[in-house]
């Protein structure tokens, strides 16, 4: 017997499921030996260290959600598991089984050392050189000439995906602040390493962090007012208050148990917060900053996982709290689709930077999302998992394609400067049509099948509205992805334009991946549909 | 189980399509061999379902039928009807010829410097063709909705980058602005294309809500639905079947194109090479009148009915004012083009005047006119590679220096006013006949149609073909071998469907009852003719 045992009777001894919340501890224990690598190996083994490392865990984190699906943790044996902090069922494992294999995609992306040109004989990634160092100040030259790289950011990008891993999966409301804050803390500094426009990558970074913060702290306002209402910060417990069941007023609370204003002022705030992360009109003003300063490889995954932690949540917060004031927040998330779809869309036509277009296509896509959410049904579930999962791997491939385009000053992301890719490079600008044309929702891609899912549940529940200004706004956002395609293949190439640098095998397969599961989700999409739809219920 | 002969029949062109993609970039000719063996075999598998279809038999046939998204309730579906037969054959025949006309239209300019190594012009070209053709003939058989809906999208991709990427080098501009013309055309292509795709879209969703409730939960299958509305499990209230009508008729009339959503045709033939303007107007347009006999009408016989007096009115402003733009062209491929709108004019005529004459003679002039525009068309680009100009007051006295080019334009030209003895001539009637049953002032009307179009056919001939010869025309080569190898077959096949055009309404026959049946409209009685 050890210490442990002596607490008995004074404090409850935690129940934790270790098993099955396997896949998040894996990760983030990988991500704490990560932080270990970086303090006590040698700078030079550091590199391949935490590639393997990162690599080996996401594989193992991936195998434990698979096993934990098969054995039925997915519907029959779907549980609330760390003393009702933590919901392991279809919706959870789904969307973690999702996040990891992007997570997994992406390490291949960040560890990417061909792109850059070797600094004094190093090869080197997207990463600074040294993030404490001052841009264009002698300690940026001294690192740089030394050959330093930022090996951090595998362990950083390891923490915000075990905070991702928890989003979806938070079943009470300070479980869903802590994973907010566990993914967006490293987000933030990953969003300041770029080794190229140092000072537009800070700036970014900034903004993201201050509104970020600002987001955080409407959320846990909300927290706090819910908690006021319900006395409890489970969703199972809130929802109950909410339908009804008497609640034992804590005398603490009297004053406003009960009370519906904190209830609905307290609900805005916590979808509010969470709307900002899924950057949905009126809060997508970050994405486009952010997402043009941050390094794309970072922006890739940003894009892709964010996206699906945050729908995650917010879908299990609508479903499993909220139901019973559905007709509250159902027309105020009418009016934030729509604004995002037909937003997102026309303001992209007007861009003219790569990454800034992908920032307001995303804007749209969480409109579309939003249909599928709107739903309120299980078939509006599993459209939502199913449409995360196509959306995540093409706008993955879609940042890899980015990385690699670029002349003397990096990447190239400035649209003029894509004039005429499709001939110097056809296979390349052929991989981005596709995954363009995906996210405009052709047929025979998974954007297709994604669309056609969320926009037929939102039919079905109701919603013919929604879906009428969904395929209005796809028409809008066809006209900006066929411009790009336009310029690429049709335009002559500039004299002086930018080159796609051939990379190593690691984005070479992570772009073969994107533009296959592009592909199979859109040709046969059905085993997948199964899966996400044997995923659709929320275990309470 | 037995042979899948339609499947094979799309397969065909889409592996030869990869096929004439991977070859090297240096071996050009062997892609063209390959794209043209491809093409010949799709037209023998073709040709074969001809044979192999009884128009006597079961309405849909040579079916094949598979599970593919049951998520959604979509098959893999397949079966033709006499309809979708014909069709099938007339693209799978048409295709050849186009691959022999456009043989050397995507080759490098001389002295042009390859812009990368694995940069492939021609290629590409060919694949697109082949992979046009592939989606094509999958939306003629398809007899599941949502399959179909997959490839009438899809096939704008392959066709944006075939009317983008590989215009007409002979323009009156500096290539530069041509190339900015181009990519206009392209992209009102796709956009209109895609907005009437993605409206289309809604109406697939509505019926997909709208079959939910079936024991078999949603389905997109044609006989599933025909089944179940047969025996009364399926009804539509009225308003959702006129919403989802409009749906896919839009969709449908822009693709085919109809007055006032047009705009894009005479922008895209104008500017792509004469092969593909073919490729539009004859085969991908064809698309949109088979589908609006098959889904609009199959389907939703009573908005079809409510429709009718609208469509009607829309057809026969398309007839009149196409020609009359056909005769203010000064450009010659515009002037086909404007040519086109009028005569699918008198298709979605003939289809909406609901009369078996009327449905028959649009499918036959589906056919007919696909072989009279391509022949036509594709003289008219030989004549334009040789001047390099589309411009018709660029030429004058053509048929002194090259008469045979001049005699295949001239037949061309007649077989497209519908001159008796000519395929058009058949079908035209037709299409004039079942509207005067039923719609005597409509077929009045269209009637003009016909004048205007021996106008600004013979308008055409007499500025180019005839008068003094021109100048820089004067050593202008007559038709070479491939030339005319490419155009004498399509002479031959407007003459035969002219004079004899029975084994074609034989198969058609059966199927337009059907569809007619569908509607529960039947032929009006003559003699209500003639006690008037």
């Amino acid at each position: 017997m050890n210490s442990w045992t002596h607490a008995q009777g004074v404090l409850e001894t935690p129940q934790f499921e270790w098993v099955a919340l396997s896949p998040t501890l894996i990760v983030v224990g990988a991500a704490v030996i990560g932080v270990l690598v970086e303090a006590f190996a040698p700078r030079r083994h550091r590199y391949g260290t935490q590639v393997v490392l990162a690599v080996l865990a996401l594989a193992t984190a991936f195998a434990a959600v698979v096993g934990l699906a098969a054995d039925g943790h997915a519907s029959t044996q779907a549980q609330v598991a760390g003393m009702g902090a933590l919901a392991v069922d279809g919706p959870a494992l789904f969307l973690q089984g999702v996040l990891i294999l992007v997570g997994f995609v992406s390490v291949f992306l960040f560890a990417e050392r061909r792109l850059e040109p070797a600094e004094h004989g190093r090869a080197v990634d997207s990463f600074a050189a040294q993030a404490a160092a001052t841009p264009g100040g002698t300690a940026e030259k001294l690192a740089v000439k030394s050959g330093y790289t930022t090996t951090e950011i595998f362990p950083l990008m390891l923490f915000a995906l075990g905070g991702m891993l928890l989003f979806p999966a938070a079943n009470d409301l300070l479980m869903l602040f802590i994973a907010l804050e566990v993914l967006s803390l490293p987000l933030y500094l990953l969003c300041a390493l770029s080794r190229r426009r140092r000072l537009l990558s800070q700036e970014a970074a900034v903004k993201y962090f201050l509104l970020g913060a600002f987001a955080s702290a409407f959320l846990l306002f909300g927290i706090a007012l819910l908690y006021g209402y319900a006395g409890t910060l489970s969703y199972a417990g809130i929802a109950d208050v909410i339908s009804g069941a008497p609640p034992a007023v804590d005398p603490g609370l009297a004053a406003t148990m009960g009370n519906d204003a904190y209830l609905l002022i307290g609900g805005a705030l916590v979808v509010m917060g969470l709307l900002f992360k899924v950057g949905a009109v009126p809060f997508h003003m970050w994405t486009p900053d952010v997402y043009q300063g941050a390094p794309t490889p970072v922006t890739g995954f940003m894009a892709a996982a964010t996206k699906v932690a945050a729908f995650g949540a917010l879908l299990r917060l609508l479903y499993v709290t909220l139901p019973g004031m559905r007709w509250d927040w159902e027309p105020v998330l009418w009016g934030v689709a729509i604004a995002s779809m037909l937003a997102g869309a026309v303001i992209a036509i007007t861009q003219t930077d790569v990454k800034r277009l992908l920032a307001y296509s995303s804007i749209a896509h969480a409109g579309f999302i939003l249909a599928g959410v709107l739903a309120v049904s299980e078939d509006g579930v599993s459209s939502v998992l199913f449409y995360l999962a196509a959306y995540s791997f093409v706008t993955l491939g879609a940042f890899a394609v980015v990385t690699l385009v670029r002349d003397g000053e990096g990447e190239a992301t400035h649209l003029s400067k894509w004039a005429g890719l499709g001939r110097r490079s056809p296979l390349l600008a052929g991989v981005f049509a596709l995954f363009l044309l995906a996210f405009a929702g052709i047929p025979l891609t998974s954007g297709f099948a994604g669309k056609f899912a969320v926009f037929s549940a939102a039919a079905d529940a109701g919603a013919m509205g929604l879906v009428i200004v969904g395929v209005i706004a796809s028409a809008i956002a066809a006209f900006f992805y066929v411009r790009v395609i336009v310029l690429m293949f049709f335009s002559e190439p500039q004299e002086d334009g930018p080159s796609v640098v051939v990379p190593s095998p690691m984005t070479t397969s992570m772009l073969g991946v994107a533009a296959a599961v592009t592909i199979v989700l859109g040709v046969a999409p059905q085993y997948f549909l199964d899966l996400a739809g044997q995923a659709g219920v929320f275990v309470r | 189980m037995s042979f899948p002969l339609l499947t094979a029949t799309v397969l065909a062109p889409a592996i030869g399509a990869v096929a004439t993609a991977a070859v090297p970039s240096a071996r050009r000719n062997l892609a063209k061999w390959v794209a043209l063996t491809a093409s010949l075999v799709t037209a023998v598998l073709a040709i074969l379902v001809l044979v192999r279809f009884e128009p006597g038999g079961d309405r849909y046939q040579l079916t094949e039928s598979h599970a593919w998204i049951p998520a959604f309730g979509v098959r893999y579906e397949l079966g033709v009807d006499g309809i979708a037969v014909a069709l099938v054959a007339l693209t799978a025949v048409l295709i050849p010829f186009l691959i022999g006309a456009g043989w050397n239209d995507a080759d490098p300019k001389e002295g042009e410097a390859p812009a990368g190594k694995r940069w492939r012009p021609t290629q590409g070209f060919f694949a697109l063709i082949l992979m046009v053709e592939a989606m094509v003939v999958m939306s003629f058989v398809a007899t599941d909705i949502f399959l179909f809906y997959i490839f009438f999208e899809a096939m704008l991709i392959p066709m944006y980058f075939l009317i983008g990427g590989f215009g007409d080098r002979a323009g009156e501009n500096s290539e530069n602005r041509q190339a900015k013309q181009r990519t206009y055309a392209a992209v009102k292509f796709l956009l209109y294309n895609l907005a009437g795709g993605l409206i289309m879209l809604a109406a697939v969703i509505g019926l997909y809500v709208a079959t939910a409730d079936l024991p078999g939960g949603s389905t997109f299958s044609l006989q599933a639905i025909a089944e179940a509305r047969a025996s009364g499990e399926l009804t539509f209230a009225q308003n959702t079947e006129r919403f989802l009508f409009l749906g896919f008729f839009i969709a449908f009339a822009i693709k085919a194109p109809l007055w006032p959503v047009h705009t894009w045709l005479p922008n895209a033939m104008g500017e792509s090479t004469a092969p593909v303007a073919v490729l539009i107007t004859a085969v991908v347009d064809k698309v949109g009148t088979f589908a609006m006999l098959r889904f609009c009408l199959g389907l939703f016989p009573e908005a079809s009915a409510w429709a009718t007096p609208v469509v009607i009115v829309l057809a026969l402003i398309s007839i009149i004012y196409g020609a009359l733009l056909a005769l203010g062209q000064r450009d010659m491929k515009r002037l086909i083009a404007y040519a086109s709108i009028s005569h699918f004019g008198f298709i979605i005529l003939g289809i909406f005047a609901m009369t078996s004459q009327g449905q028959t003679g649009a499918t036959l002039y589906m056919v007919n006119h696909g072989i009279a525009t391509a022949a036509l068309m594709l003289v008219a680009g030989f004549l334009i590679t040789r001047r390099g100009s589309r411009l018709i007051a660029d030429y004058g006295g053509v048929q002194k220096t090259a008469p045979i080019l001049a005699g295949t334009f001239l037949i061309g030209g007649l077989a497209t006013l519908s001159l008796p003895g000519t395929g058009p001539f058949v079908s035209e009637f037709l299409v004039l006949v079942g509207t005067f049953t039923r719609y005597p002032v409509a077929g009045i009307v269209a009637c003009a149609g016909i004048v205007l179009a021996a106008l600004y056919v013979l308008i055409l001939y007499q500025r180019t073909m005839t008068g003094p010869v021109r100048p820089e025309l004067s050593r202008m080569p007559d038709l070479r071998p491939r030339e005319l190898a490419v155009v004498a077959p399509l002479i031959a096949m407007l003459i035969f469907l002219g004079v004899f055009p029975r084994p074609l309404t034989d198969i058609v026959d059966p199927a337009v009852q059907h569809t007619l049946s569908d509607v529960g409209e039947s032929d009006p009685e003559p003699e209500l003719e003639a006690r008037r």
